[in-house]
């Protein structure tokens, strides 16, 4: 219903989801679910098993393959490939799996840390956080399949994440994500955002996994295309993680999990196969995930890991028999055979093509050691679960398929990654905007209206509709729910706790993608810190239009560029992610969106704060600087009506002092509730923090322009709260290290009273924020 | 109090469910798997805990509740011992025969996990003596299919004969449809079965037991099975 | 030979989802929708030519497992 809307799903510009586990230039990585391809003229025959099908430019064009592409290929080969091995080389070299748009700028990015166990290039980053232990996380995009079935996209977005995780020998402890939709007025947006959360919440609850965080945003750019990243977070024994790379030769590889059937084989396949009466039903493109069955491959690979079976093991995600079987051997320079006979299908008369090319999910691959191969079996089989051996290492380094008694393909196994092409595409920075200033800036309405229509905004208003779809206290781990600037979620039984989040403000990014991007990091640590967690690491989701436009081009290498300084200063390095390019429709690209995911470590969780005010009579404090900065605000996008001006610049090392400054307030118990002030600006914040407590603020008059002071976006600032008799000490605290703060009000009452402004009752507040996507989500116009 | 928690494939709170038990009562529950044919000997209290036991892809609880090892909880529950389901557990007892009614989709429609107050009915049972009657606790629910049916005149038995022990209900305990969060029948949440050794329930109160993470009105179930087997022994 | 079990909830069970179906095809626009009731079809494959004893295990397949009595009905159809 969705594809025929708008005449998907074979629309011109293509979405591509790309995977990178693989931040690291050569490590390629499978799997994402996400690709679609061109759409391109049939052929008219089907290319028969074994026969050498004759390969025209028009086939080629349908694997997403270059001229030059494929004589590059023909000269690895020294032969024209067969269709099958035309698959694989489509696989492997899509933009998805070889990264070949990004590859060289994500170089930039810093992945090393004294915690950093494993950084980009896995299935998943892995981090230290002492006590024995390592956590593993990764985010993903799955935007496209979402736009053409949001509930099954998003499903199968959340179960390819959590086998990135437990592939690596972690058993799941939460999941977030970061969801973008088109404007509430457009014709689709309720239709995704209802799906989409439905999908998230349908696999993450059944699977048993809490989903405890994350973001939406609406905005009529992501109209055409919306975005679904899924983020997951696992906890592991430090020195039991498990890798890709197989060693040994002649070990037995082996085929766990679901079924294979024709899911997921794209445009590619659709014109590589013949059509006729009953094709449809023949050939499902949408993957279904069954969050069942990956429960039970959760439960059968952390058992047999345990047992100590496991040499190597991969996740089977996009192409993925191709690519999890070809990173296997390339990893550990061995040579692979696989015997597709033996494959698991669900459908009977599978061609090798579509088994190489299959992205039916729940699905690992897996090299065992030989003397515990009936040990393996056997905890799969109790599972209920597929296990056969359809394949060996070998000291070839060729990649060799076989089916029906014929090779399909054989293969030289590194060049299929190794060799893959690499492209420094044009790219040119975007235009610098101008500087607004608040006399730039008339105020259309009072302080009080503003707040008020600003709090119950689709961007700012309570996103209750969507966490309470999730179950988010599975687990009995999680100590801070949904609605905070972070998840916190204790540690087995603590006093160690994780802090989560997933961060990136768009409209920065469109703005000035330099800027935006160093914002998206210090908005995620910034998040962490605000509930008094040390943040760790990171993993980035980066999505962005087509990378062979050059200003769009310029926008991901200037994210990058943001991003990577960020870290630097930040000591935040990037441990896993993923590039999703092409996310345009006719030609109008979404805004630059790279989602960070933050994880944090508290060594004591209750020491933790929140954002909900605790006591009446309490001093409000502002850490931070406040100029009043309005360009690109909410406060001038939604007030004003006007998408303008430079967005806010951060500062990193203020951006780490004051932060380093607000965690030891709460880390010494000063702090009672502590925010971080983000979109909207710092009456927003103070608001939220009324709201979460039922108690109100009474505010000094303040010292710039009432409008440029409650409603700038200013970076790198807190509000705190501290007992009324340290505030002083406090202050005098910060002055002493260099922090600018400033005392804001008191705690108290049930109204928020701005000096010359009419009272806003907090209940008016919450009714305001609470009301908006849920009666938007009942069917009310936006 | 020996405590067997019963695991099928697809069920995912076992884990908070044995922290809970563990917590009260100071004994690590026995796991059972669905394929077993036996309890373990000295079995007080059998646990059937949440989760989507075989995805709850036909019904839910339909397929669990035909499993090996329900036939020795159904004798167990024969022999007067007491049976716990929570959530899908208490699908699946339902769907076993075990209770009465079916639980159906909420009729928001939309899976809801969220905390809600529960009145507690009766406090004369070994499920609800850590609590008062008239006792209003708070508890996250976490389901899809939590709207209790069942026809008018096994309602009508259910009330008369005081099976319903948990009602959802306001924060001061009033009944009121705002603050049925399913939709259920009589805003029923708990039912005890004829015996009044079997009960089941939709909210999940074994993840609100420990003061470090919020509100502990869950211990007063556990707590009370605790103080039982202890009156009994 | 194949099979097919039909289940149905009882009339007079509240039906969240064909209501909503219901709604959803009104709002299409699809003319004459009176009502929709939603329920579940297995398609079985049975071994052997022996109808009637397939028809005795068809239904009590839907007696012990496809269908739940309190609730649902069924209706077994043999090819």
């Amino acid at each position: 219903m969705i594809a025929g809307d708008r005449g998907l799903p074979n629309r011109a510009s293509c979405v591509n989801d790309t995977k990178s586990t693989a931040m690291a230039p050569t490590s390629n990585k499978s799997s994402t679910r996400a690709r679609k391809k061109p759409p391109a003229p049939r052929p008219k025959r089907r290319p028969k098993a074994g026969k050498r099908a004759k390969v025209s430019p028009a086939l080629i064009a349908a694997h997403g393959l270059t001229a030059e592409e494929y004589q590059r290929i023909l000269a690895l080969m020294g032969r024209e490939p067969s269709i099958t091995e035309l698959g694989i080389f489509s696989a492997m070299w899509n933009e998805h799996c070889s990264y070949k748009s990004s590859k060289i700028h994500l170089r930039m990015l810093p992945t090393k840390a004294p915690w950093v166990i494993q950084g980009p290039g896995e299935n998943a980053g892995v981090i230290d956080i002492g006590d024995g232990l390592a956590v593993v996380f990764k985010m993903e995009s799955h935007n496209h399949p979402s736009y053409i079935e949001p509930y099954q996209g998003a499903a199968t977005g959340v179960g390819g994440i959590l086998r990135d995780v437990f592939t690596m020998g972690a058993r799941p402890i939460a999941c977030l994500n970061a969801l973008s939709f088109g404007a509430p007025t457009h014709p689709q947006t309720r239709h995704l955002l209802a799906g989409v959360v439905a999908g998230i919440g349908g696999y993450g609850n059944s699977f048993g996994v809490p989903t405890v965080g994350g973001s939406v945003r609406f905005h009529t750019r992501y109209d055409g295309n919306c975005l679904v990243n899924a983020m997951a977070v696992g906890l592991a024994p430090r020195d039991k993680i498990f890798y890709a790379a197989a060693s040994g030769v002649g070990m037995p590889i082996v085929y766990l999990g679901s079924k294979t059937g024709r899911d997921g084989i794209h445009g590619a396949t659709m014109a590589s196969a013949e059509f006729g009466e009953g094709t449809e039903e023949k050939r499902p493109t949408v993957q279904v995930g069954d969050p069942f069955a990956e429960k039970l491959l959760l439960e059968a690979c952390l058992e047999i890991m345990a047992k100590d079976c496991v040499i190597a093991i991969q996740d089977m995600g996009a192409a993925g028999l191709t690519c999890s079987a070809v990173e296997m051997g390339a990893k550990g320079d061995l040579g692979v055979t696989l015997d597709l006979d033996a494959v698991p299908c669900r459908e009977s008369g599978m061609s090798a093509y579509e088994m190489m090319l299959s992205e039916s999910q729940e699905r690992m691959l897996m090299v065992l050691k030989p003397e515990k191969e009936r040990e393996a079996e056997a905890i799969f089989r109790k599972w209920g679960l597929d296990f056969a051996v359809i394949g060996k290492t070998t000291p070839t380094k060729r990649f060799v398929v076989r089916h029906g008694g014929n090779v399909m393909a054989d293969l030289p196994i590194k060049e299929l990654g190794d060799e893959a092409p690499v492209y420094d595409r044009p790219h040119v920075e975007s235009p610098k905007k101008p500087v607004l200033t608040a006399a730039d800036v008339a105020p259309p309405v009072a302080t009080a209206d503003a707040l008020l229509r600003l709090i119950g905004s689709p961007d700012l208003c309570s996103r209750r509709w969507v966490w309470e779809q999730y179950d988010h206290v599975i687990l009995g781990n999680t100590v801070q729910r949904p609605g905070g600037d972070a998840a916190v979620v204790r540690i087995n039984d603590g006093p160690k706790a994780l802090a989560l989040t997933t961060d990136v403000t768009p409209r920065y990014c469109e703005a000035d993608p330099f800027e935006g991007g160093k914002q998206a990091v210090a908005e995620a640590w910034r998040n962490l810190t605000a509930v008094g967690a040390r943040p760790l690491a990171l993993t980035d989701n980066l999505n962005f239009g087509n990378p062979e436009r050059p200003e769009i081009m310029g926008q991901l290498v200037g994210a990058i560029h943001g991003i990577a300084d960020a870290c630097e200063a930040l000591e935040f390095p990037v441990v896993s992610g993923n590039v999703s390019l092409y996310n345009e429709t006719n030609g109008r690209a979404i805004l630059p969106t790279p989602t960070i995911g933050g994880v944090g470590l508290l060594e004591d969780f209750t020491k933790s704060t929140s954002l909900a005010f605790k006591r009446e009579e309490e001093a409000i404090l502002l850490v931070g600087e406040t100029a009043g900065w309005l360009g690109q605000s909410l406060y001038l996008r939604d007030i004003c009506e006007r998408e303008e001006g430079a967005p806010p610049p951060v500062d990193l090392a203020v951006e780490r002092a004051n932060g380093d400054f607000v965690r030891a307030l709460i880390a010494e118990g000063i702090a009672s509730a502590a925010h971080d002030v983000s979109d909207g600006g710092l009456l927003p914040a103070i608001a939220e923090m009324a709201m979460a407590s039922g108690i109100g603020a009474e505010l000094d008059r303040p010292p710039v322009a009432a409008h440029a002071f409650w409603f700038g976006e200013d970076q790198a600032r807190y509000v705190v709260t501290v007992a009324p008799g340290v505030a002083e000490t406090v202050l005098a605290r910060a002055r002493a290290a260099g922090v600018p703060a400033r005392q804001l009000g008191l705690t108290g009452g049930d109204a928020l009273t701005l000096e010359g402004e009419r009272p806003i009752l907090v209940a008016k507040l919450r009714e305001r924020f609470e009301g908006w996507l849920a009666a938007y989500m009942a069917g009310e116009p936006a | 109090m020996n405590s067997a928690v019963v695991v099928f494939p697809g069920i995912n709170r076992e884990r908070d469910m044995a922290r809970a038990l563990r917590l009260a009562s100071g004994c690590e529950p026995a796991m059972v798997w669905h394929a077993d044919t036996a309890l373990p000997g000295g079995t007080d209290l059998v646990v059937v805990p949440g989760g989507f036991s075989y995805g709850d892809y036909l019904r839910c609880g339909a397929i669990a509740a035909r499993a090996p090892i329900m036939d020795a909880v159904r004798a167990h529950a024969g022999r007067g011992g007491l049976v716990l389901g929570v959530c899908n557990g208490f699908q699946i007892l339902c769907e076993a025969g075990l209770l009465p009614g079916v639980l159906m989709r909420n009729t928001a429609m939309k899976f809801i996990c969220r905390d809600v107050y529960l009145r507690i009915e009766r406090s004369d049972t070994p499920f609800t003596r850590g609590y008062n009657a008239g006792q209003v606790i708070r508890v996250p629910v976490a389901h899809g299919e939590g709207n209790y049916i069942a026809d008018d005149a096994t309602i009508a038995r259910l009330e008369g004969e005081g099976r319903v022990l948990f009602r959802y209900a306001d924060p001061g305990g009033a009944l009121d449809p705002a603050w049925n969060v399913n939709g259920a029948t009589n805003a029923i949440a708990g039912v005890l079965n004829e015996g009044g050794n079997v009960l089941g329930l939709m909210p999940h109160p074994e993840n609100h037991v420990e003061a470090v993470l919020g509100p502990t009105d869950g211990r007063g179930l556990f707590a009370g099975l605790v103080d039982h087997f202890k009156q009994a022994a | 030979m194949k099979a097919r079990v039909t289940v149905t909830l009882k009339s007079g069970i509240l039906d969240p989802q064909g209501k909503a179906i219901e709604g959803a095809l009104k709002s299409l626009g699809i003319a004459g929708v009176a009502s929709v009731r939603q329920g579940k079809v297995f398609d079985i494959e049975i071994e052997g030519r022996d109808r009637k004893a397939a028809q005795a295990a068809l239904e009590q397949a839907a007696d012990k497992l496809l269908a739940n009595s309190l609730i649902e009905n069924y209706q077994v159809e043999l090819k």
